[in-house]
C-alpha cells in the first residue's frame, strides 16, 4: 500500500516538473546541424562564427555597393566585384575582423577602345601577378598586371563548335597555374570555356552527360512538332560557378537540377573535373552530395538547394553555397557532410541573397548581392578540432587524430564524424575490437566490416586448438557413439552370451 | 483439459507431430497429404511453428549483425511487427477458405491454418542459424547471407504452394490460379476493412461532435 502511494507521489511529483520546467530555447538553436546515419537532423555546436559583416559603411566606401557578383581572395587580398558600379574593389584583410579599403578599380592603362568595365562579374588574380577580370557585358576577359596594366584580352572564340549568332559573356573564370583560362559563359550550356594562355579558344571542357530514358526517346517520337516544342529538351546543365582547387581540379556547381533527380541520386549539382573533364567527386557518405536532405516548402522557401558557389579548402573539404536558404554545406573528401549552418534574414551570420563563396585560410568569406554586404566567418574551436583531426588523420597521425576527435566529442556527442574518426584511428592503430564499437555506434558499415574481418582473423589464430577441437568432438562423438551402439548390438546378439 | 495434459500419450503425439513438420518441409507432397488425411499434423504443433516464427523475426531484429540488419529503434513498434506476419496470415486462411470451400476444396479453415503454419517452418529452421551467421560474415561475404535469407524464402512460397494443392485436392494449375485469387481476395479484404475503419471513425467523430455540442449548449 505504501509502496503504491509513493509511486503516485513520485508520478505527481515528477508531472508537475514537466510542467512548471522552464523551457529555455536558445537563439542559436539549428543555425549549425548535421544528418546522422537514419537522415536524422542532429543540431550541432557552431562550426564557424562571424568575425565581421562589411558593407560600403564599414569599408568607407563613397558610393553603395551595388549588386555584387565576384569575390576572390588571393593571399590576405579580397577583391570583390561591384558589378553594379563596374568597379572592383581591393580589400586587404589586416586582422581577421578587419578589412581596408586598398584601392578602387574602375579603368586600366592600355591603348584600348575602352578601358572601363562594363558589368564585371568576376575577378581572378594569380601568383605570377596578373589580374583576370570577366568583363561581361564588353564581351572580354581582359588580363591586366598588377598596376593596371592591358596585357592581352581572351574574346569570342571565331570556333564553329560555338554558335557564333551568341553574344559571348563571360561570367566566372577560373585560372590554371599554367595560365589557360576557364570560363563559363552566360547560355553556354556545352561546359568550360577553355582558352590557352595565348588567348587561344581550345574547346570545351567538362560538359555533363545528357541523360534520357528510353520513354522519353519513345514519346519524343511519337510527339507532334508542338508536343516536342513544349517538352523539356535534353540539353547539357548549364553550369553557375567555379573553383580551382590546389591541385588544379575544377569544382563546378549547377543549380540546374530537378527535385525527382537530386532524390533519386541521380544529379549531381556539384562535381570535380579532371583535366578530361570527368566528374571525380568521390561520393562515399550515406548520402548524395546535395545540400539539404529535406526540402518541403515552408517558411518562404521551397525546392532543393541550389548550389551557387563552391570553394575548396585544405584535405579535399569543400565547402558550397545555397542560394535558397543560405546555407553554407562543408563535405570532407570522401563526400560526408561536416556540418551545414547559415540562413536567410538580417542577422550577422544570416543572407539576403548569397553569390559568392570564398575562403581564405580555414576562414569563409561570402558575398550577399542583396544585402551588399561580405561576411567573414571564422572557425569555433569545434570547427578547428575538426580541421584538425582530418588533416592530422590525412598527414599519418593516427593516434593523435583519435585524441583530436575525442576532443570533438566532448563538444559534440551527436557527432558521427568523430566516432567514425576515432573508430578508422583504433583501426590504424590495430585495435580491431575497439574499434568497431565506435563504427557499430554509428553505423560505419563498411569500415566495421574491416574492422570486424581483421578482429575474426585474430580471434580464429587465438582460438584456433578450441576449433579443431570443436570440430574433432562434433565429428568423432557421432561415430564413438555409433561404434559403441553396434558393439553393444554384437554382444546382445552375440551366440556366446545368449546360452544362459 | 487438465487430464490431458497429465496424459503422457498428449505429448508423444504433440512432440511427433512437431518433428512431422521437418518431415513436411522436405517431401511436401506426400508431407502435407498425410498432414490431414492421415491426421499426422496437430495444430497445437502449428501454433508451436507459427510462435516460433515469430520469435525468430524478433530475434533477427535484435541479434543480426550490424552490417546486415541496422534497426531504427525509435521506429519499431513490435505489436506492429509481430502483425506484419499475423495480420497476412489470418487474410490468407480466410481468404483462401473462402474461395476453396465454393470451388471443391477439401481443406477446412482449421486445415488450411495448419497447413500455412506448417509450411512456415524453413524460416524459423533457416533465419536462426542466419542470426548467427550473420555475426560472423563480413560485407563481402554478404552474398551468402542475401541468398540464404532467399532461399528460406522461396522455400515457404513452394511449400505454401503444395499445402494448398494437397489438402485441397487441386491440381497444380488450379492451385496457381487460386493462390492469385486468394491474393486477390486479401487485398478485397484489406479495402473493406480501411473503409470500415474509417466508417467507423466517421461515425464515431459525429456522435462525440454532437455530445459536445450539446454539452456546449446546456
Amino acid at each position: 500500500m505504501s509502496r503504491g502511494r509513493k509511486t503516485i507521489g513520485l508520478l505527481a511529483i515528477s508531472v508537475l516538473l514537466m510542467t512548471n520546467l522552464p523551457v529555455t530555447v536558445h537563439a542559436e538553436e539549428g543555425y549549425t546541424y548535421n544528418y546522422d546515419w537514419w537522415e536524422d537532423v542532429q543540431y550541432s555546436p557552431d562550426a564557424y562564427e562571424v568575425a565581421g559583416v562589411f558593407s560600403a559603411q564599414e569599408l568607407e566606401l563613397d558610393t553603395k555597393l551595388s549588386a555584387p557578383e565576384g569575390l576572390f581572395v588571393y593571399g590576405s587580398m579580397v577583391y570583390i566585384c561591384d558589378t553594379g558600379n563596374n568597379r572592383i574593389l581591393e580589400l586587404e584583410r589586416e586582422a581577421p575582423d578587419s578589412l581596408k579599403l586598398k584601392r578602387i578599380i574602375d579603368s586600366f592603362k592600355g591603348d584600348n577602345e575602352v578601358t572601363t568595365f562594363n558589368t564585371p562579374t568576376d575577378v581572378v588574380a594569380t601568383e605570377d601577378g596578373y589580374l583576370y577580370i570577366c568583363d561581361k557585358n564588353n564581351e572580354r576577359i581582359l588580363k591586366l598586371d598588377m598596376d593596371l596594366n592591358y596585357v592581352m584580352e581572351f574574346v569570342k572564340p571565331d570556333d564553329a563548335t560555338f554558335d557564333q549568332s551568341m553574344k559571348f559573356n563571360p561570367n566566372k573564370i577560373a585560372v590554371d597555374s599554367a595560365g589557360r583560362v576557364y570560363c563559363i559563359a552566360a547560355n553556354v550550356n556545352k561546359g568550360l570555356i577553355k582558352f590557352e594562355e595565348d588567348g587561344e579558344y581550345s574547346g570545351f571542357t567538362g560538359a555533363s552527360k545528357v541523360t534520357f530514358d528510353w520513354t522519353d526517346y519513345l514519346w519524343k517520337k511519337l510527339a507532334t512538332q508542338a508536343q516536342k516544342a513544349q517538352m523539356e529538351s535534353f540539353v547539357p546543365t548549364e553550369y553557375d560557378n567555379l573553383y580551382m582547387d590546389e591541385d588544379g581540379f575544377i569544382y563546378v556547381c549547377t543549380s540546374n537540377v530537378s527535385t525527382e533527380e537530386l532524390t533519386s541520386g541521380d544529379a549531381k549539382p556539384l562535381r570535380r573535373l579532371n583535366l578530361m573533364g570527368n566528374d571525380i567527386l568521390v561520393q562515399n557518405g550515406n548520402f548524395p552530395v546535395i545540400g539539404d536532405l529535406y526540402f518541403e516548402s515552408g517558411g518562404g522557401f521551397q525546392g532543393p538547394s541550389l548550389f551557387t558557389d563552391v570553394t575548396s579548402l585544405e584535405n579535399d573539404i569543400y565547402v558550397a553555397l545555397d542560394k535558397v536558404r543560405g546555407r553554407l554545406f562543408a563535405y570532407d573528401n570522401q563526400g560526408r557532410l561536416l556540418y551545414a549552418f547559415g540562413g536567410i534574414g538580417n542577422m550577422d551570420g544570416y543572407f539576403r541573397r548569397p553569390v559568392a563563396l570564398e575562403h581564405m585560410g580555414r576562414d569563409l568569406l561570402v558575398l550577399d548581392s542583396l544585402d551588399c554586404s561580405l561576411t567573414i566567418f571564422v572557425p569555433t574551436r569545434f570547427g578547428e578540432l575538426i580541421f584538425e583531426a582530418i588533416n592530422q588523420f590525412q598527414s599519418g597521425l593516427y593516434y593523435e587524430s583519435g585524441e583530436t576527435w575525442k576532443e570533438v566529442l566532448t563538444r559534440n556527442g551527436n557527432y558521427d564524424l568523430a566516432y567514425i574518426g576515432i573508430g578508422r584511428s583504433l583501426l590504424r592503430q590495430e585495435k580491431y575490437h575497439e574499434a568497431m564499437e565506435y563504427f557499430l555506434l554509428k553505423l560505419d558499415q563498411s569500415n566495421y566490416s574491416k574492422a570486424f574481418k581483421q578482429y575474426r582473423k585474430e580471434w580464429v589464430e587465438e582460438h584456433i586448438l578450441l576449433l579443431i577441437g570443436a570440430f574433432f568432438v562434433i565429428l568423432c562423438v557421432p561415430l564413438a557413439i555409433g561404434k559403441v551402439k553396434a558393439i553393444k548390438h554384437e554382444i546382445d546378439i552375440a551366440d556366446i552370451f545368449r546360452q544362459r | 483439459m487438465l487430464a490431458s495434459l497429465k496424459n503422457k500419450e498428449t505429448y508423444s503425439r504433440y512432440f511427433a507431430s512437431l518433428k512431422f513438420s521437418l518431415y513436411c518441409i522436405t517431401h511436401p507432397l506426400d508431407g502435407f497429404w498425410d498432414l490431414t488425411h492421415e491426421k499426422r499434423g496437430s495444430i497445437a504443433a502449428a501454433n508451436t511453428i507459427l510462435f516460433l516464427t515469430l520469435l525468430v523475426r524478433i530475434l533477427k531484429l535484435a541479434y543480426t549483425g550490424p552490417l546486415f540488419l541496422a534497426v531504427y529503434w525509435e521506429g519499431i513498434n513490435i505489436f506492429m511487427y509481430l502483425a506484419s506476419v499475423l495480420f497476412p496470415l489470418v487474410l490468407w486462411c480466410l481468404g483462401n477458405w473462402g474461395l476453396t470451400t465454393l470451388f471443391d476444396g477439401k481443406g477446412t479453415l482449421k486445415q488450411v491454418y495448419m497447413a500455412t503454419c506448417y509450411a512456415l517452418t524453413p524460416y524459423p529452421v533457416v533465419q536462426f542459424p542466419m542470426i548467427i551467421l550473420s555475426n560472423m560474415l563480413t560485407v563481402e561475404e554478404a552474398e551468402f547471407y542475401f541468398v540464404l535469407g532467399q532461399i528460406s524464402m522461396l522455400w515457404v512460397g513452394i511449400l505454401i504452394l503444395t499445402a494448398m494443392m494437397e489438402i485441397h485436392e487441386y491440381k497444380m494449375s488450379k492451385t496457381i490460379l487460386f493462390t492469385i485469387a486468394t491474393l486477390f481476395a486479401m487485398m478485397v479484404m484489406i479495402f473493406i476493412l480501411l473503409l470500415f475503419f474509417s466508417m467507423i471513425s466517421q461515425g464515431v467523430s459525429y456522435f462525440v461532435s454532437l455530445f459536445r455540442e450539446i454539452m456546449f449548449r446546456m
